[in-house]
Protein backbone atom coordinates (compact mmCIF):
# COMPACT_ATOMS: atom_id res chain seq x y z
CA UNK A 1 0.00 0.00 0.00
CA UNK A 2 1.24 3.49 -0.82
CA UNK A 3 2.44 5.55 2.13
CA UNK A 4 0.02 8.40 1.35
CA UNK A 5 -2.97 6.03 1.70
CA UNK A 6 -1.58 4.66 4.97
CA UNK A 7 -1.11 8.19 6.30
CA UNK A 8 -4.61 9.24 5.22
CA UNK A 9 -5.93 6.29 7.24
CA UNK A 10 -3.61 7.32 10.10
CA UNK A 11 -4.98 10.89 10.20
CA UNK A 12 -8.57 9.72 9.66
CA UNK A 13 -8.47 7.20 12.50
CA UNK A 14 -7.00 9.86 14.82
CA UNK A 15 -9.83 12.33 14.09
CA UNK A 16 -12.53 9.68 14.38
CA UNK A 17 -11.03 8.32 17.60
CA UNK A 18 -10.98 11.79 19.19
CA UNK A 19 -14.71 12.18 18.45
CA UNK A 20 -15.69 8.72 19.69
CA UNK A 21 -13.45 8.80 22.77
CA UNK A 22 -15.10 12.13 23.67
CA UNK A 23 -18.52 10.39 23.53
CA UNK A 24 -17.09 7.50 25.56
CA UNK A 25 -15.77 9.89 28.26
CA UNK A 26 -19.10 11.75 28.37
CA UNK A 27 -20.93 8.45 28.90
CA UNK A 28 -18.54 7.48 31.69
CA UNK A 29 -19.34 10.78 33.43
CA UNK A 30 -22.93 9.66 33.93
CA UNK A 31 -21.72 7.71 36.98
CA UNK A 32 -18.84 7.88 39.42
CA UNK A 33 -15.39 6.76 38.32
CA UNK A 34 -15.10 3.84 40.77
CA UNK A 35 -18.67 2.77 40.11
CA UNK A 36 -17.99 2.88 36.37
CA UNK A 37 -15.21 0.30 36.71
CA UNK A 38 -17.25 -2.17 38.78
CA UNK A 39 -17.63 -5.63 37.25
CA UNK A 40 -21.42 -5.47 36.87
CA UNK A 41 -21.26 -1.99 35.37
CA UNK A 42 -18.70 -3.09 32.76
CA UNK A 43 -20.78 -6.17 31.85
CA UNK A 44 -23.89 -3.99 31.53
CA UNK A 45 -22.05 -1.66 29.16
CA UNK A 46 -20.89 -4.55 27.00
CA UNK A 47 -24.44 -5.91 26.84
CA UNK A 48 -25.79 -2.56 25.59
CA UNK A 49 -25.02 -3.23 21.92
CA UNK A 50 -24.89 0.36 20.53
CA UNK A 51 -22.32 1.24 23.22
CA UNK A 52 -20.41 -2.03 22.79
CA UNK A 53 -20.36 -1.33 19.03
CA UNK A 54 -18.87 2.10 19.67
CA UNK A 55 -16.21 0.57 21.97
CA UNK A 56 -15.40 -1.94 19.23
CA UNK A 57 -15.00 0.88 16.69
CA UNK A 58 -12.75 2.82 19.14
CA UNK A 59 -10.66 -0.32 19.59
CA UNK A 60 -10.27 -0.71 15.81
CA UNK A 61 -9.46 2.99 15.26
CA UNK A 62 -6.90 3.18 18.07
CA UNK A 63 -5.29 -0.13 17.10
CA UNK A 64 -4.83 0.98 13.49
CA UNK A 65 -3.56 4.42 14.53
CA UNK A 66 -1.36 3.17 17.34
CA UNK A 67 0.30 0.32 15.51
CA UNK A 68 0.92 2.44 12.43
CA UNK A 69 2.49 5.05 14.71
CA UNK A 70 4.67 2.35 16.23
CA UNK A 71 5.62 1.14 12.72
CA UNK A 72 6.67 4.67 11.74
CA UNK A 73 8.78 5.12 14.90
CA UNK A 74 10.49 1.75 14.37
CA UNK A 75 11.19 2.50 10.69
CA UNK A 76 12.85 5.76 11.66
CA UNK A 77 14.99 4.11 14.31
CA UNK A 78 16.57 1.51 12.06
CA UNK A 79 16.62 0.76 8.35
CA UNK A 80 17.07 -2.37 6.28
CA UNK A 81 14.85 -4.36 3.93
CA UNK A 82 14.33 -7.38 6.20
CA UNK A 83 13.92 -5.27 9.31
CA UNK A 84 11.38 -2.98 7.66
CA UNK A 85 9.34 -5.92 6.36
CA UNK A 86 9.39 -7.57 9.79
CA UNK A 87 8.26 -4.33 11.45
CA UNK A 88 5.42 -3.77 8.95
CA UNK A 89 4.07 -7.32 9.06
CA UNK A 90 4.67 -7.55 12.83
CA UNK A 91 2.59 -4.42 13.44
CA UNK A 92 -0.26 -5.70 11.24
CA UNK A 93 -0.28 -9.06 13.08
CA UNK A 94 -0.17 -7.36 16.51
CA UNK A 95 -2.98 -5.01 15.45
CA UNK A 96 -5.19 -7.91 14.32
CA UNK A 97 -4.40 -9.84 17.51
CA UNK A 98 -5.37 -6.89 19.73
CA UNK A 99 -8.61 -6.25 17.82
CA UNK A 100 -9.37 -9.96 17.94
CA UNK A 101 -8.80 -10.10 21.71
CA UNK A 102 -11.05 -7.08 22.36
CA UNK A 103 -13.77 -8.37 20.07
CA UNK A 104 -13.61 -11.76 21.80
CA UNK A 105 -14.36 -10.07 25.15
CA UNK A 106 -17.49 -8.35 23.76
CA UNK A 107 -18.68 -11.56 22.08
CA UNK A 108 -18.11 -13.61 25.26
CA UNK A 109 -20.16 -11.16 27.35
CA UNK A 110 -23.02 -11.11 24.85
CA UNK A 111 -23.13 -14.89 24.44
CA UNK A 112 -23.24 -15.43 28.19
CA UNK A 113 -19.79 -16.97 28.45
CA UNK A 114 -18.81 -14.89 31.51
CA UNK B 1 73.01 27.85 5.19
CA UNK B 2 69.93 29.58 3.86
CA UNK B 3 66.91 29.14 6.09
CA UNK B 4 63.60 28.26 4.46
CA UNK B 5 60.93 30.72 5.63
CA UNK B 6 58.08 29.20 7.57
CA UNK B 7 54.51 29.67 6.36
CA UNK B 8 54.08 32.58 8.78
CA UNK B 9 57.14 34.37 7.44
CA UNK B 10 56.08 34.30 3.81
CA UNK B 11 55.58 37.72 2.33
CA UNK B 12 52.00 38.90 2.16
CA UNK B 13 50.81 36.34 4.66
CA UNK B 14 50.79 38.41 7.83
CA UNK B 15 47.83 37.85 10.15
CA UNK B 16 45.05 40.43 10.46
CA UNK B 17 46.35 43.49 12.31
CA UNK B 18 43.66 43.82 14.90
CA UNK B 19 43.51 44.39 18.64
CA UNK B 20 40.61 41.96 18.89
CA UNK B 21 41.01 38.22 18.83
CA UNK B 22 38.91 35.14 19.41
CA UNK B 23 39.62 31.55 20.28
CA UNK B 24 38.79 29.41 17.29
CA UNK B 25 38.13 25.76 18.21
CA UNK B 26 38.36 23.55 15.17
CA UNK B 27 37.12 19.95 15.21
CA UNK B 28 39.81 17.57 13.99
CA UNK B 29 38.90 14.07 12.90
CA UNK B 30 40.32 11.71 10.33
CA UNK B 31 38.11 8.58 10.08
CA UNK B 32 41.10 6.58 8.83
CA UNK B 33 43.22 7.23 11.94
CA UNK B 34 41.16 8.73 14.74
CA UNK B 35 38.66 6.97 16.97
CA UNK B 36 37.00 10.19 18.14
CA UNK B 37 36.75 13.86 17.30
CA UNK B 38 39.13 16.25 19.07
CA UNK B 39 39.45 20.03 19.08
CA UNK B 40 42.42 22.29 18.39
CA UNK B 41 42.39 25.87 19.63
CA UNK B 42 43.87 28.88 17.88
CA UNK B 43 43.96 32.56 18.81
CA UNK B 44 42.85 34.41 15.70
CA UNK B 45 42.74 38.21 15.33
CA UNK B 46 39.66 39.56 13.60
CA UNK B 47 38.06 42.70 12.26
CA UNK B 48 34.39 43.69 12.26
CA UNK B 49 33.96 42.18 8.81
CA UNK B 50 35.99 38.97 9.27
CA UNK B 51 34.01 35.84 8.47
CA UNK B 52 34.44 32.45 10.13
CA UNK B 53 35.78 31.08 6.83
CA UNK B 54 38.43 33.81 6.74
CA UNK B 55 39.41 32.92 10.31
CA UNK B 56 39.74 29.24 9.35
CA UNK B 57 41.81 30.18 6.30
CA UNK B 58 43.94 32.36 8.60
CA UNK B 59 44.60 29.28 10.74
CA UNK B 60 45.50 27.27 7.64
CA UNK B 61 47.83 30.01 6.47
CA UNK B 62 49.67 30.79 9.69
CA UNK B 63 49.19 27.97 12.19
CA UNK B 64 48.18 24.62 10.71
CA UNK B 65 47.82 24.12 6.99
CA UNK B 66 46.49 20.57 7.47
CA UNK B 67 43.00 21.71 8.56
CA UNK B 68 40.58 20.25 6.00
CA UNK B 69 37.81 22.61 4.89
CA UNK B 70 35.77 22.83 1.70
CA UNK B 71 35.12 26.29 0.27
CA UNK B 72 34.97 28.07 -3.05
CA UNK B 73 33.07 31.28 -3.79
CA UNK B 74 33.28 32.98 -0.35
CA UNK B 75 29.98 34.76 -1.05
CA UNK B 76 27.22 32.28 -0.08
CA UNK B 77 26.65 31.16 -3.65
CA UNK B 78 28.42 27.83 -4.08
CA UNK B 79 27.16 26.18 -0.86
CA UNK B 80 30.51 24.52 -0.11
CA UNK B 81 31.44 25.81 3.34
CA UNK B 82 28.52 24.59 5.45
CA UNK B 83 29.53 23.63 8.98
CA UNK B 84 28.32 23.73 12.57
CA UNK B 85 29.37 27.09 14.02
CA UNK B 86 28.76 27.47 17.75
CA UNK B 87 26.22 24.63 17.60
CA UNK B 88 24.21 25.86 14.62
CA UNK B 89 24.54 24.84 10.95
CA UNK B 90 25.73 27.91 9.00
CA UNK B 91 27.79 28.87 5.98
CA UNK B 92 31.27 29.85 7.21
CA UNK B 93 31.63 32.48 4.47
CA UNK B 94 28.28 34.05 5.40
CA UNK B 95 28.83 34.21 9.16
CA UNK B 96 30.76 37.13 10.57
CA UNK B 97 32.68 36.54 13.79
CA UNK B 98 31.36 39.82 15.19
CA UNK B 99 27.73 38.69 14.85
CA UNK B 100 28.30 35.57 16.95
CA UNK B 101 28.87 37.66 20.13
CA UNK B 102 31.28 35.14 21.59
CA UNK B 103 34.99 35.08 22.36
CA UNK B 104 35.11 31.37 21.61
CA UNK B 105 33.99 30.05 18.25
CA UNK B 106 33.65 26.31 17.77
CA UNK B 107 33.51 24.92 14.26
CA UNK B 108 32.53 21.31 13.59
CA UNK B 109 31.57 19.31 10.50
CA UNK B 110 27.88 19.22 9.57
CA UNK B 111 25.71 16.63 11.31
CA UNK B 112 24.04 13.82 9.33
CA UNK B 113 26.88 13.69 6.77
CA UNK B 114 29.80 11.24 6.71
CA UNK B 115 33.05 13.05 7.54
CA UNK B 116 35.88 13.02 5.01
CA UNK B 117 38.25 14.86 7.33
CA UNK B 118 37.96 17.68 9.90
CA UNK B 119 35.31 20.07 8.51
CA UNK B 120 34.87 18.46 5.08
CA UNK B 121 31.91 16.09 4.66
CA UNK B 122 30.66 13.82 1.89
CA UNK B 123 27.78 15.23 -0.17
CA UNK B 124 26.89 12.01 -2.06
CA UNK B 125 23.63 11.35 -0.22
CA UNK B 126 22.51 14.98 -0.64
CA UNK B 127 23.18 14.90 -4.39
CA UNK B 128 21.66 11.41 -4.78
CA UNK B 129 18.38 12.41 -3.15
CA UNK B 130 18.37 15.69 -5.07
CA UNK B 131 18.83 13.76 -8.31
CA UNK B 132 16.18 11.21 -7.28
CA UNK B 133 13.34 13.75 -7.31
CA UNK B 134 14.12 14.70 -10.95
CA UNK B 135 15.15 18.34 -10.45
CA UNK B 136 14.27 19.54 -13.95
CA UNK B 137 11.17 20.40 -15.95
CA UNK B 138 9.43 17.30 -17.24
CA UNK B 139 7.31 17.69 -20.37
CA UNK B 140 7.08 16.14 -23.79
CA UNK B 141 7.53 19.30 -25.86
CA UNK B 142 10.49 21.63 -25.71
CA UNK B 143 11.03 25.36 -26.23
CA UNK B 144 14.36 24.95 -27.96
CA UNK B 145 13.03 23.49 -31.20
CA UNK B 146 12.30 25.96 -33.96
CA UNK B 147 8.83 27.43 -34.47
CA UNK B 148 7.83 26.85 -30.86
CA UNK B 149 7.02 29.52 -28.30
CA UNK B 150 8.81 29.88 -25.01
CA UNK B 151 6.86 28.58 -22.00
CA UNK B 152 5.16 31.66 -20.63
CA UNK B 153 4.55 32.12 -16.93
CA UNK B 154 2.67 34.84 -15.03
CA UNK B 155 4.25 36.60 -12.02
CA UNK B 156 1.69 34.82 -9.81
CA UNK B 157 2.76 31.42 -11.16
CA UNK B 158 6.40 32.34 -10.63
CA UNK B 159 5.63 33.40 -7.06
CA UNK B 160 4.48 29.84 -6.28
CA UNK B 161 8.00 28.43 -6.35
CA UNK B 162 10.59 31.21 -6.82
CA UNK B 163 11.98 31.15 -3.25
CA UNK B 164 12.67 27.41 -3.58
CA UNK B 165 14.82 27.98 -6.65
CA UNK B 166 17.28 29.90 -4.42
CA UNK B 167 18.55 26.59 -2.97
CA UNK B 168 22.35 26.33 -3.29
CA UNK B 169 22.52 22.70 -2.10
CA UNK B 170 24.72 23.54 0.86
CA UNK B 171 23.14 20.77 2.97
CA UNK B 172 22.54 22.93 6.06
CA UNK B 173 18.84 21.96 6.12
CA UNK B 174 19.70 18.26 6.01
CA UNK B 175 22.27 18.82 8.75
CA UNK B 176 19.65 20.46 11.01
CA UNK B 177 16.92 17.88 10.31
CA UNK B 178 16.19 15.59 13.31
CA UNK B 179 14.72 12.85 11.07
CA UNK B 180 17.91 12.76 8.99
CA UNK B 181 19.80 11.99 12.22
CA UNK B 182 18.08 8.63 12.71
CA UNK B 183 16.62 7.67 9.31
CA UNK B 184 19.45 6.97 6.89
CA UNK B 185 16.96 6.45 4.03
CA UNK B 186 14.98 9.68 4.54
CA UNK B 187 14.82 11.86 1.42
CA UNK B 188 15.55 15.00 3.45
CA UNK B 189 14.28 18.58 3.43
CA UNK B 190 16.55 19.73 0.61
CA UNK B 191 15.22 17.19 -1.90
CA UNK B 192 11.63 17.59 -0.71
CA UNK B 193 11.81 21.38 -1.08
CA UNK B 194 13.16 20.90 -4.58
CA UNK B 195 10.38 18.43 -5.35
CA UNK B 196 7.91 21.16 -4.42
CA UNK B 197 9.84 23.70 -6.51
CA UNK B 198 9.21 21.63 -9.66
CA UNK B 199 5.72 20.38 -8.75
CA UNK B 200 4.59 23.99 -8.22
CA UNK B 201 6.14 25.17 -11.50
CA UNK B 202 3.32 25.75 -14.01
CA UNK B 203 5.62 24.67 -16.87
CA UNK B 204 6.26 21.26 -15.35
CA UNK B 205 4.20 18.20 -16.27
CA UNK B 206 5.92 15.66 -14.05
CA UNK B 207 3.89 16.18 -10.87
CA UNK B 208 2.44 12.65 -10.64
CA UNK B 209 5.81 11.09 -11.37
CA UNK B 210 7.54 13.21 -8.72
CA UNK B 211 4.85 12.73 -6.07
CA UNK B 212 5.12 8.98 -6.56
CA UNK B 213 8.87 9.13 -5.86
CA UNK B 214 8.45 10.91 -2.53
CA UNK B 215 5.39 8.85 -1.50
CA UNK B 216 7.61 6.23 0.12
CA UNK B 217 8.01 4.84 3.63
CA UNK B 218 11.12 7.07 3.92
CA UNK B 219 9.68 9.91 1.89
CA UNK B 220 7.69 13.04 2.66
CA UNK B 221 5.60 11.50 5.47
CA UNK B 222 8.61 11.08 7.75
CA UNK B 223 8.95 14.87 8.17
CA UNK B 224 7.90 15.82 11.73
CA UNK B 225 7.71 19.52 10.91
CA UNK B 226 10.41 20.48 13.42
CA UNK B 227 11.10 23.46 11.15
CA UNK B 228 14.84 23.54 11.88
CA UNK B 229 15.57 23.24 8.13
CA UNK B 230 13.87 26.57 7.47
CA UNK B 231 15.62 28.23 10.41
CA UNK B 232 19.12 27.47 9.16
CA UNK B 233 18.73 28.12 5.43
CA UNK B 234 21.15 30.93 4.46
CA UNK B 235 19.18 31.73 1.30
CA UNK B 236 15.78 32.23 2.90
CA UNK B 237 14.26 29.05 1.49
CA UNK B 238 11.51 27.56 3.67
CA UNK B 239 11.75 23.78 3.11
CA UNK B 240 9.30 23.06 5.97
CA UNK B 241 6.62 25.10 4.19
CA UNK B 242 7.43 23.41 0.87
CA UNK B 243 6.97 20.01 2.50
CA UNK B 244 3.60 21.00 3.97
CA UNK B 245 2.47 22.35 0.59
CA UNK B 246 3.58 19.11 -1.06
CA UNK B 247 1.53 17.17 1.49
CA UNK B 248 -1.42 19.29 0.39
CA UNK B 249 -1.02 17.84 -3.11
CA UNK B 250 -0.80 14.31 -1.73
CA UNK B 251 -3.83 14.68 0.54
CA UNK B 252 -5.89 16.23 -2.25
CA UNK B 253 -6.10 19.78 -0.86
CA UNK B 254 -4.11 21.17 -3.81
CA UNK B 255 -4.09 20.20 -7.47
Amino acid sequence: MRESIIMKIHYGTALAAVALVAVHILMRLTQGFAESLEYDSVITNYKFLPYAGMLEIILILLSIHGFNGLRVILLELKQGKTYEKAVSYGCVVAMIALIGYGTRTIIMVNTGMT
Amino acid sequence: MAQTPSLAEESGSTPFSSSQSITLRIARYNPQHDSAKSFMEFQVPYEKWTTVLEAILEVKKHFDHSVAVRYSCRQATCGSCGMIINGKPRLACFTKISELNSNVITVEPMNNFPIIRDLAVKFERLFDTHHKIKPYLIRDDTEITTNTKEFLQSPEELEQYIQFSNCIKCGLCNSACPTMATDSSFVGPQALAQAYRYVADSRDKGKDNRLKIIDDSHGIWRCHFAGSCSQVCPKGVDPAMGIQLLRGYMLGFRS
